[in-house]
């Protein structure tokens, strides 16, 4: 180890308080800051649809302003999609990868902690908007030229650049993360065809991210220096492309899709088994089914730009590409009603809501066929067709899904189980609400509304269905509601879970609820799939690791200790972002809070660069 | 994130494949690192020849000069080779002189496109001036950006070596940043084929 002599203060120690969650690099407690903040930023995003829907509950209303209405059904796609859904995943990534592969940490606890406290402050900063200037007002694509300073003067679109920067460079250091952790963190015998299918498509989901976001990134720095210094990349009068961005954009945004619902996915794999009593049905192909996923998600963006006018050939291809990459998709869910078959299943909540899943995937996945006919697409292209199907795939897929994998691990979470019958009214409320609010956008959509039209007339045969669409909102919300409610209360004074409440079959369920600090006293070494099942029915044993360090009850583990700089990193970046964002309005004093935010970064990174994971000499760890 | 890995599992502790976990999260992050560049190169050459007014590429282009410090940035990579088998072999003093060297190279770089910038801007070519004013600079100017970070973490790297930062017990500090440096290359390599030489054979477009 190299000696250092550099001015650095000591080490942060602080069992409790702000200070210990500012300063922890335990993937538990980043995993739980990930979970609360995206279940903060998914009311708030909520609370936008409810605005949205309670304009359009009848025609011809002005609750809100044309200019309004842009910016929250903007604000509404791009909280929901990138500091709800994304984080939320990202929140059991954190808490639960680690139990699942038999692993005290994430190979980069620090890191860890840089990319949760980066999201907060990308996070923060898009919401800040509201009150500095106005929030973004050209949908969650963003399309350029409509974001051009020509045609979008004012501060919205500007920050919602540096927001999704700064969300980037959180999303891309936890996927190198938990790539990282998965490939190499493995408990012994823990192949890859043995791990759990919950970290097999966050391992995927991984991969999707590290590939997907430089392209994002560069189509944000092209639309910034467009804005901001003046280059022509988004305009046509110099000669530039008009469908730059959106082949930009929509080949980031397509694989975007599948690292939203690919998590779902995982989370319906873990629970289907679990209450139905059975291994999963196929394993090995719906590990494939994913991979397959993945690497046809890449190949179908023009989907989305059947009405551009790419030409027959182009738009034929892009068809048959999206109609084919229906069939893995098919085969996940072929899998999981497989499993069921002939099991003996438990409707606990967190079944209800996977099983919810499945029925509405499948809705939302017929309706995506449907648009994968370039013909029939162009009938339904930016109409509330399509706000139906992306609603089933992401709130009866992802949302569902979550939901359900909340109600599963929050025993594990906090060592509570969750209110059975609350949960129970929860599902069913949810789920009727869900549709009620969804499905008649069906009928809408196909009788000619567009989406994003602020108001519409009587008589254009859209009242009734807009209507029910905005009472089952309001249903929804109070669902959600109900659900925060039921957390809450049984955070505080649910009934008490044993480490195994349900039965199951992974190592996350060996070891007590919640887990200890260190996780695994002994690091155990796994014989086959569903290795806690195999211990429990089988007889199989899991040996724990010779020289686990595991005596004494964990107090001879070493744990990496807390840290001062992920925070302070992260605070460095927000504050250059300011920076960036004002260069043109207040050119120099921008420049200045850039460099002033930079440097700001770059001693954080030295300084940590430069502290040891754990200080031998401080006893103070464990 | 230096000592990163090394306290925490060791370097002699094993990981599942046996691969470091600092060198995988390299090959991860340069894997990001490449659809960085590939967007931005795909960007260069769907604009190219598409812009409306000069100047343009044969009109500022340099093939020599630029051969000159395509020459110096391959070079670096010899001699940053040359500092990482010294180092495997013991010897920090010899170590520390080809990092500086590989830094100063790299600097070398630098300069050549600060003057060709300047030159450029000269001739009226400017980020605002037309696509391939816009094109060309954030391409090649996002690499310049690179090459920076890079200096900045070679030189780091031989201060740190004054202190006792570097033996042949920690060399895998410098592997992950050889391995940077070496990506940072061969990028340039492309930009090099794809923006320079072709830019002046347009038959080849």
């Amino acid at each position: 180890m190299t000696t250092i002599s550099l001015p650095i203060p000591k080490r942060p120690v602080h069992p409790t308080g702000v200070w210990s969650w500012i300063t922890t690099v335990d993937h538990k407690r980043i995993g739980i800051l990930y979970g609360v903040t995206a279940f903060i930023m998914f009311m708030t995003g909520g609370l936008e649809a409810m605005y949205i829907r309670a304009q359009l509950a009848r025609p011809g209303q002005d609750l809100v302003s044309p200019e309004v209405y842009n910016q929250l059904f903007t604000m509404h796609g791009t909280t929901m999609i990138f500091l709800a859904i994304m984080p939320m995943g990202a929140a059991f990534f954190n808490y639960m990868i680690p139990l699942q592969i038999g692993a005290r940490d994430v190979a980069f606890p620090r890191l860890n902690a840089f990319s949760y406290w980066t999201f907060l402050f990308g996070a923060l900063m898009l919401n800040l908007s509201w009150v500095l200037g106005g929030a973004p007002n050209a949908g969650w694509f963003g399309y350029a030229p409509l974001t051009s300073s020509a045609f979008n003067p004012g501060d919205g679109i500007d920050f919602w650049i540096l927001s999704l920067q700064i969300l980037g460079i959180a999303s891309l250091a936890a996927a190198f993360n938990f790539v990282v952790t998965i490939i190499n963190m493995r408990a012994p015998g823990m192949l890859l065809m043995r791990m759990p299918l919950f970290t097999w498509m966050t391992l995927i989901t991984s991969f999707l991210l590290i590939l997907a976001f430089p392209v994002i990134t560069v189509a944000l720095i092209q639309l910034m220096f467009d804005r901001q210094f003046g280059s022509n990349f988004f305009l046509p009068a110099a000669g530039a492309s008009p469908v730059l961005w959106q082949h930009l954009f929509w080949i980031f945004g397509h694989p975007e899709v599948y690292i939203l619902i690919l998590p779902a996915m995982g989370i319906v794999s873990e629970i289907i088994p679990t209450f139905s009593k059975k291994p999963i049905f196929g394993y090995p192909v719906v590990v494939l089914s994913g991979l397959v996923i993945a690497f046809m998600g890449w190949m179908v963006w023009s989907h989305h730009m059947f009405t551009v006018g790419l030409g027959p050939v182009a738009n034929s291809v892009f068809a048959l590409t999206t109609m084919a990459i229906a069939v893995p998709t098919g085969v996940k869910i072929f899998n999981w009603i497989a499993t069921m078959w002939r099991g003996s299943i438990d409707f606990k909540t967190a079944m209800l809501f996977a099983v919810g899943f499945i029925w509405l995937f499948i809705i939302g996945g017929l309706s995506g066929v449907m648009h994968s006919s370039a013909a029939s697409d162009a009938q339904q292209q930016d109409t509330y067709f399509i706000v139906a199907h992306l609603h089933y795939v992401l709130f009866g897929g992802s949302i569902m899904a979550l939901l359900a994998g909340i109600y599963y691990w929050f025993p594990k979470f906090t060592g509570r189980l969750m209110n059975e019958t609350l949960g129970k009214i929860n599902f069913w409320l949810v789920f009727i609400a869900m549709n009620i609010t969804f499905f008649p956008m069906h009928f809408t959509g196909l009788n000619g509304m567009p989406r994003r039209i602020y108001t519409y007339d009587s008589g254009m045969g859209w009242d009734l269905w807009n209507a029910v669409s905005s009472a089952g909102a309001f249903m929804l919300g109070a669902g959600m509601l109900l659900f925060l409610y039921n957390a809450i209360t049984s955070a505080r004074s649910g009934e008490v879970a044993s480490a195994d409440p349900w039965d199951g079959r992974t190592l996350e369920w060996t070891i007590s609820s919640p887990p200890p600090e260190y996780n695994f006293e002994q690091i155990p070494t796994v014989q086959g799939r569903d290795p806690f099942w195999a211990q429990k029915y089988e007889g199989v044993a899991m040996v724990p690791v010779a020289g686990g360090s595991g005596e004494n009850g964990g107090h001879s583990i070493h744990l990496p200790q807390p840290s001062y700089w992920p925070f302070v990193a992260s605070i460095g970046i927000f504050i250059g972002g300011f920076g960036v964002l004002y260069i043109n309005a207040a050119s120099w004093i921008g420049v200045a809070v850039a460099v002033i935010g930079a440097l700001i970064t770059m001693i954080a990174v030295y300084a940590w660069s430069l502290e040891p994971v754990n200080d031998p000499d401080d006893g103070a760890a464990h | 994130m230096a000592e990163a890995t090394a306290a925490i599992h060791g370097e002699h502790e094993e990981t599942s494949t046996g691969l470091n976990n600092r060198k995988l999260l390299m090959w991860a992050f340069l894997g990001s690192d490449c659809m960085f560049f590939a967007s931005l190169i795909a960007t260069y050459v769907v604009y190219q020849g598409k812009s409306l007014k000069g100047p343009f590429p044969e009109d500022v282009f340099s093939i020599p000069i630029t051969s000159v410090s395509t020459f110096v940035l391959l070079m670096s990579s010899m001699s940053m080779v040359l500092a990482y088998a010294a180092l495997r072999q013991g010897s920090v003093k010899s170590f520390r002189i080809w990092i500086f060297s590989t830094a100063i190279l790299g600097m070398t770089f630098l300069g050549f496109q600060v003057f060709e910038f300047r030159d450029f801007v000269h001739e009226g070519l400017t980020l605002k001036t037309n696509l391939f004013g816009t094109t060309f600079f954030t391409l090649t100017g996002f690499h310049g950006a690179h090459v920076t970070l890079g200096v900045i973490w070679l030189l780091s790297l031989g201060f740190h070596s004054f202190k006792g930062g570097i033996t042949p017990d920690n060399h895998l500090d410098v592997d992950l940043a050889a391995l940077y440096w070496h990506f940072v290359d061969v990028v340039w390599i492309i930009i090099f084929t794809v923006v320079y030489l072709f830019g002046v054979f347009p038959g080849i477009n």
